[in-house]
């Protein structure tokens, strides 16, 4: 064979998958869109579910997914741009083994508890950095066991029995709070590895600069470290947010509802979701061809979401690469 | 390491010291030693640095001189198993024993970097961190203060009017001259400066140096620089290093006319480096 033939193959193969791949893509989002953008009516949006969910619209799940996402927010970004920062600016630079040999080397010198303290730290880094890394292989059912079993069965049953007259369950029960916890381990992995990657970029250069102007660590992570690196946090966070908006399995134990009358007021009260809303109408339905439209009209609104938040992240990371390389 | 032991490291070049009593002496380093880890840097360095003049660190590169510059605010400390062990004392204060607050130190020693590493913020916001830092968040201080070290760092002029626009669309002359405001904004007494005209043309280069022998009448100043122009034209004093030792330090005259070791005069010749 030619070394032009095997060129000419190498293009085709390529240029195929990328064919492929965009082909789907097309077809999946052109059938949605085509079928369900004509199924989003201010009805569909602003009412709840009727007739056995054959009819009316998705308002609650809307409200639901939206609590959800703002309460899970709250719980997984500052906790994971906090490791972050402690994982990326405090922990030893060199890594595990060169902070242990530093501190067997420095038998009978002064500042050796430093070294260990150096050499434990790196320790400290390298476990949480491989729970990380594992916590974002775990599927997502699993998270979703493990919301029910370790915060509805274990911490929401002792709040109850020590908080709550005896037989009375407020806490130890599905509700909004947990489903939000149990998602924000889900995305927390996202968030800390996206945060790491953010400040990274920020040039060794400012933190020296900060630093011989008398600054702490702490002040040059707060005034040169954080602002640098903050639309890059943020894009991470929103796209991981984006991701754990539209994962069902870790709330089906603890807290989705498929139908509710009202709509969620308080953190310890059942919700509805929009993809489980979706799971509900596409298994659960007695007359599946009648429930169709309602059922592309939701996929539609839950990608709509998806996107909307995906499209904030992308346009926050363009903006800053835009002013950085004015 | 006891100072014994390293006494007898001592190397076998001739260490000149103070070579006329005159003015105050600022920097005192005695039998100062450095490692990377195992690797030891720099060897037994002793120096006196008077008050208000510029001592220039010359040498081949990887020679220690930047190394030895960013001992005397202790910025290596932030280099993971960087150590120091020795004397480097400021108004007769030890850097290097224990429980020494380096914040406060770095306060006292400014220092200006090879490459010019302004914040991506205003030109204002740069003269005015290391002051807000440090608490102060008075306007008419902090307007005060901008001003004049913009003004003793020679590039008020072209600032002035733009104080609110970005540090980062001045060139990089301006961008180092705002960088030496910078340091000079939380008034230090000693000014490091790391190859402060190493990336510039000729005409920012000279800036540079004509702002080191105004900035001199208040501030002791320590310069490392490849150049030995640079070296003969900005420097009062000169120290010439090679493999992590001290060679030889002395008036810069005598180092670039009558040098007295033969390391030295084939560096300032040309024959390596």
């Amino acid at each position: 064979m030619t070394r032009g033939a095997a060129d000419k193959i190498a293009i085709t193969l390529l240029g195929s998958s990328v064919v492929l791949i965009l082909a789907i893509l097309v077809v999946l989002i052109g059938n949605i869109a085509m079928h369900g953008a004509r199924q989003v009516t201010w009805e569909f949006i602003t009412q709840p579910p009727r007739d056995g969910l054959m009819a009316g619209g998705i308002f609650p799940a809307i409200v639901g997914t939206a609590a959800l996402v703002i309460l899970m927010s709250i719980a997984a970004v500052p906790l994971g741009v906090a490791t972050a920062i402690y994982l990326h600016e405090y922990t030893p630079a060199e890594g595990l083994s060169l902070a242990w040999k530093r501190f067997k080397a420095s038998k009978g010198r002064p500042g050796r508890k430093r070294l260990f303290m150096r050499a434990v730290s790196a320790l400290l880094a390298t476990i949480t950095r491989s729970a990380v890394a594992n916590l974002a292989g775990v599927p997502s059912i699993v998270f979703g066991l493990f919301g029910l079993g370790f915060f509805i069965n274990f911490i929401g049953r002792n709040i109850d029995r020590a908080t709550q007259p005896p037989g009375e369950v407020l806490w130890g029960q599905g509700s909004l709070l947990w489903a939000a916890c149990t998602l924000a381990l889900l995305t927390l992995p996202t968030v800390i590895v996206a945060t790491e990657e953010a400040l990274r970029t920020v040039p060794q250069d400012l933190r020296e600069a900060s630093l011989a102007l008398g600054a702490t660590q702490w002040e040059t992570i707060r005034r040169v470290v954080l602002p640098g690196s903050l639309s890059g946090i943020l894009t991470g966070g929103i796209l991981g947010i984006s991701r754990g908006a539209g994962e069902v399995a870790p709330i089906l134990f603890t807290g989705a509802a498929y139908y509710l009358p009202f709509l969620p007021g308080d953190v310890t009260d059942q919700f509805m979701h929009l993809g489980y809303h979706v799971l509900i109408l596409s298994t659960q339905s007695p007359d599946v061809e009648a429930t169709k439209p309602l059922l592309y009209g939701t996929v539609f609104v839950l990608l709509a979401l998806t996107f909307l938040l995906n499209l904030a992240g992308v346009v926050i990371r363009t903006r800053t690469r835009s002013r950085l390389h004015r | 390491m006891t100072t014994m032991e390293v006494v007898t490291q001592q190397p076998s070049v001739s260490v000149a010291s103070t070579p006329e009593a005159g003015p105050k002496t600022k920097i005192e380093v005695r039998d100062f030693n450095f490692f990377y880890g195992e690797n030891k840097v720099l060897h037994s360095i002793d120096l006196v640095l008077p008050e208000h003049q510029v001592t220039a660190l010359i040498g081949p590169s990887g020679c220690g001189k930047s190394t030895f510059l960013r001992s005397i605010n202790r910025m290596n400390d932030i280099i993971p198993g960087a150590r120091g062990e020795g004397l480097i004392a400021i108004d007769g204060q030890n850097l290097y024993t224990p429980g020494i607050d380096v914040v406060a130190l770095r306060r006292r020693v400014g220092m200006v970097f090879q490459k010019s590493n302004p914040f991506p913020k205003s030109i204002y916001e740069n003269v005015a961190y290391g002051l807000r830092i440090g608490g102060v968040n008075d306007r008419r201080t902090l307007d005060e203060t901008v001003e004049r070290s913009l003004q003793r760092a020679a590039i008020w002029d072209e600032v002035k009017d733009r104080l609110n626009g970005s540090a980062l669309s001045l060139s990089g002359g301006q961008q180092q001259r705002l960088c030496i405001a910078r340091a000079l904004a939380v008034d230090p007494d000693v000014l490091l400066m790391d190859e402060p005209a190493s990336a510039l043309d000729p005409i920012a280069t000279q800036k540079i140096e004509e702002l080191v022998y105004e900035l001199k009448n208040n501030y002791t100043i320590v310069i490392v620089t490849h150049n030995m122009q640079q070296a003969a034209r900005v420097s009062d004093r000169t120290a010439f290093f090679m493999l992590g030792k001290l060679v030889e330090y002395d008036v810069t005259r005598t180092i670039f006319m009558t040098p007295k070791e033969k390391l030295t005069e084939d560096y300032i010749t040309g024959r390596f480096g």
